[in-house]
């Protein structure tokens, strides 16, 4: 028996999953939001998420070749950053908006940090940021859908605008369908929610922070408008919330470990969201309220650590 | 699920391609003597036994041939009649180098005496540990404690419980379902034996699910005898460690650093009690064992074979292994130690015998993406990524903190983790080197306070003269 046997530790059997066919999952569960962007927002949309994805992949495999790292490109985590930038822009952006923004997410936010898994913000939600104040005109820019006004034309009020003033102003149909002004992969919540129900079922993310994000924003709601529960459910529906809570808030590397640390952290998200939708300049706050929520994960990790099996009370 | 509970934790190792169900329908068939047998001294837990043969002599079957050295030990037999060859040492799996005795095979199965208990139900507990010790029986799972010992509780402490073992949550392996199967009868003898030698009323066998003929040939044989039953367990990994089926068939979770007994039970592998009725019944001591042989070979099975038999003697009865083989494995695939000398003998230990392909070959590590699969998957509800990335900045202070002594290294994070990291061997090596650093610390303790008791003592000395 002088083959060539190999000797390494213990498990010997390891699970299929793998960095790499988790990202592709991702993908998949982005791709139904995408097309609808692309139906809603016609070519446009398409541009921007090819340069968007485009530029961050080279991002990464340039950076990692200058600096002699071993090339990461492989795992798809780049085109996941990808995808949620364009999915974060307007319709409306200029070609270089993504470029600038791959770059930011991927050099700044992701390697600079240590690559995949150790970026204490999400890279794509922080290039939004840094474009939404560096070019705001360009970046906090609603556009009609084609099917509503066009493209063309820029919206002077969101949903979310709107329904401050008057909630039966708005659809619910169209919010379902996404017909209504706004960035490219917020507005289609069928599409969203479809790729969020099966990245649960798959087991790749915890409901137990879109459940904590989009239950919380409900019930505040709820609370703060005399039970208006129309309201209440078209805040749900509307801006980016089903984009943040199931595709942003649960980016691994930016989220607790711990259960109850999601549910910190989704519960948090929802008071932010609520607090600067409700109370603030913005007419928007889920990006910034998961970035905020981002900053404090070490923090929530750190006094949220499961109990040892066997760690028991004295005499109880 | 007969209302047993869930442990914290766990995993579903795939099913289907370990050929587990296969496997489980080859009855169990005795490997025939080989014309040498390599017994090593030191199959358990504990100080190796003390050879008490010598080149040359001619020993039965069933002799002993070493000694217990201590409490925590066990006595080895000859599992041939013949002449040793030689008292030298041989290299186990593991790679270790441990004393061993090689016997030439006479082919004559000549037993010793046997001493059968002239009145087995009525063993008192003395009795029972002592016929256990003599016996050599060790934990038969793969953990080879001795049993003895386990069976004698620290003063103050009783046997309310007592939990039989028969999980095989690790996949590939089969052997203690063929044994549940074919010796239901003296499986639950051995319970009851033990249950009226102890004192104890309450005894559980814990069967995963997925061996229904098994758990109904247990039921069957235990039909009628007072406070003992029969429990299906959810089919999880790591059913079979031992804080877990606890916790699954008491609800009691056994403290940190804590012993089973300290929640009054005792867990015992089924081969355990079968070798354990064997012994009581006919006073046959360990010598034999059932270990499957799977994987990557011709003819799958599940052998009676002699300790000390070379393993290759298995793999040839099986056919050989197939050319897809890249890696042999001694034990289950979770917890099993990987080999590649065919000359290392059987122990009382090797509950199974496999032959895996590439999938079992690591691929590469890459970085963690904190996806905490493996915080779902700890059984013992630790952090593994955290106490991962803790041990390799070697900040070990923290990594205990973090609770990395409880790990059971059951492999159940490794298995899922999608960036393929090492984590159980980070955590073996972890806790190596802080068991390490305490007994350092320890012995400078130890030692400063020798030197702090001398020059007290110097100076009251000194005073004393002035």
């Amino acid at each position: 028996m002088q083959r060539h046997l190999t000797i390494t530790p213990s498990p010997h059997v390891r699970d299929r999953a793998s960095t790499k066919n988790i990202m592709q999952e991702v993908c998949l569960a982005l791709a139904p939001a995408g097309i609808a962007s692309i139906i809603l927002f016609g070519a446009s949309a398409l541009k921007l998420i090819c340069f968007s994805v485009l530029t961050c992949v080279l991002t990464e495999y340039l950076y990692q070749l200058i600096a002699g790292h071993k090339s990461t490109v492989g795992d798809w985590s780049a085109v996941v950053t990808g995808l949620m930038l364009a999915y974060n822009l307007p319709a409306t952006a200029p070609w270089w908006i993504p470029v600038v923004g791959g770059v930011i997410a991927i050099l700044l936010v992701k390697q600079l940090f240590g690559g995949i898994g150790s970026n204490f913000m999400n890279p794509a939600l922080t290039a939004r940021a840094v474009l939404f104040i560096s070019w705001g005109g360009l970046v906090a820019s609603y556009p009609n859908t084609l099917y509503c006004g066009g493209v063309d034309t820029i919206s002077s009020a969101t949903p979310l605008a709107l329904m401050a003033a008057d909630p039966s102003q708005v659809s619910f149909v169209d919010l379902l369908l996404g017909n209504v002004p706004g960035i490219l992969g917020e507005t289609c919540k069928i599409a969203l929610l479809l790729g969020g129900i099966y990245l649960i079922i798959r087991g790749i993310i915890d409901w137990r922070i879109p459940a904590t994000f989009i239950g919380s924003v409900f019930v505040l709601f709820l609370l703060t408008s005399g039970f208006n529960f129309e309201l209440a459910l078209k805040e749900v529906f509307a801006g980016g919330l089903m984009l943040g809570a199931f595709f942003m808030a649960t980016d691994y590397a930016t989220c607790p470990l711990s259960r109850l640390g999601r549910v910190i952290m989704g519960i948090g998200c929802g008071v932010f969201t609520f607090m600067i939708r409700a109370y603030a300049n913005y007419p928007e706050g889920t990006s910034f309220a998961i970035l905020f929520m981002n900053v404090l994960t070490p923090l929530i990790d750190r006094y949220t650590m499961p109990k040892f099996f066997g760690e028991v009370k004295k005499n109880a | 699920m007969f209302g047993a509970r869930l442990f914290p934790g766990g995993i579903h190792p795939r099913e289907g391609v370990n050929g587990k169900a296969e496997n489980s329908a080859n009855p169990i068939q005795e490997l025939p003597a080989v014309s040498r047998v390599i017994i090593p001294l030191s199959q358990h837990i504990g100080a190796p036994a003390t050879a008490t043969v010598k080149k040359g002599d001619h020993v039965l079957m069933g002799q002993v041939i070493g000694e217990p050295a201590g409490f925590v030990s066990a006595p080895v037999h000859a599992s041939v009649s013949g002449t040793v060859v030689e008292v030298g040492n041989c290299k186990l799996a593991s790679g270790a180098t441990v004393p061993a005795v090689t016997i030439d095979n006479d082919f004559k199965d000549e037993w010793v005496e046997l001493h059968p208990s002239e009145h087995p139900e009525n063993l008192t507990a003395e009795e029972a540990q002592q016929i256990i010790r003599n016996a050599g029986i060790v934990g038969m799972g793969g953990a080879t404690f001795p049993t003895q010992v386990k069976l004698t509780p620290a003063a103050g402490k009783t046997i309310e419980k007592l939990i039989i073992n028969g999980a095989e949550c690790e996949p590939y392996l089969t052997a203690d379902h063929r044994l549940m199967l074919e010796h239901a009868g003296e499986i639950v003898d051995g319970v009851r034996l033990l249950m009226l030698a102890f004192g104890v009323k309450d005894a559980v066998i814990g069967v995963e699910e997925n061996k229904r003929d098994a758990i109904s040939a247990l039921s069957d044989a235990a039909s009628g005898i007072e406070g003992l039953r029969v429990q299906g367990l959810p089919v999880r990994y790591p059913q079979g460690g031992e804080k877990q089926l606890i916790y699954a068939i008491t609800k009691r979770v056994v403290p940190t650093g804590g012993l089973p007994i300290d929640v009054g039970c005792v867990v015992l592998n089924v081969g355990t009690v079968f070798a354990c009725d064997q012994a009581i019944r006919m006073g046959i001591p360990l010598v034999r064992r059932v270990t499957t042989v799977g994987g990557l070979v011709n003819n799958p099975g599940n052998f009676l074979v002699r300790i000390g038999t070379p393993v290759k003697a298995l793999f040839e009865a099986c056919g050989g292994t197939t050319p897809a083989c890249k890696q042999l494995i001694s034990g289950g695939p979770m917890m099993g130690i990987s080999f590649k000398d065919t000359d290392c003998p059987v122990t009382k230990g090797t509950s199974g015998i496999l032959a895996l392909g590439k999938e079992s070959i690591y691929p590469e590590e890459t970085s963690c993406i904190r996806c905490a699969r493996c915080l779902d998957a700890c059984p013992m509800k630790l952090a593994p990524s955290r106490m991962d990335s803790l041990i390799r900045h070697e900040r070990y202070d923290e990594a205990e903190k973090a609770g990395v002594m409880n790990c059971i290294e059951c492999g159940a994070c490794t298995y899922v983790c999608p960036a393929k990291r090492l984590l159980t061997q980070s955590f073996r090596m972890g806790k190596k080197v802080i068991n390490t650093r305490k007994k350092a610390a320890a012995a400078k303790a130890a030692a400063e306070k020798a030197q702090l008791a001398a020059e007290k003592a110097a100076n009251e000395k000194e005073k004393k003269e002035a």
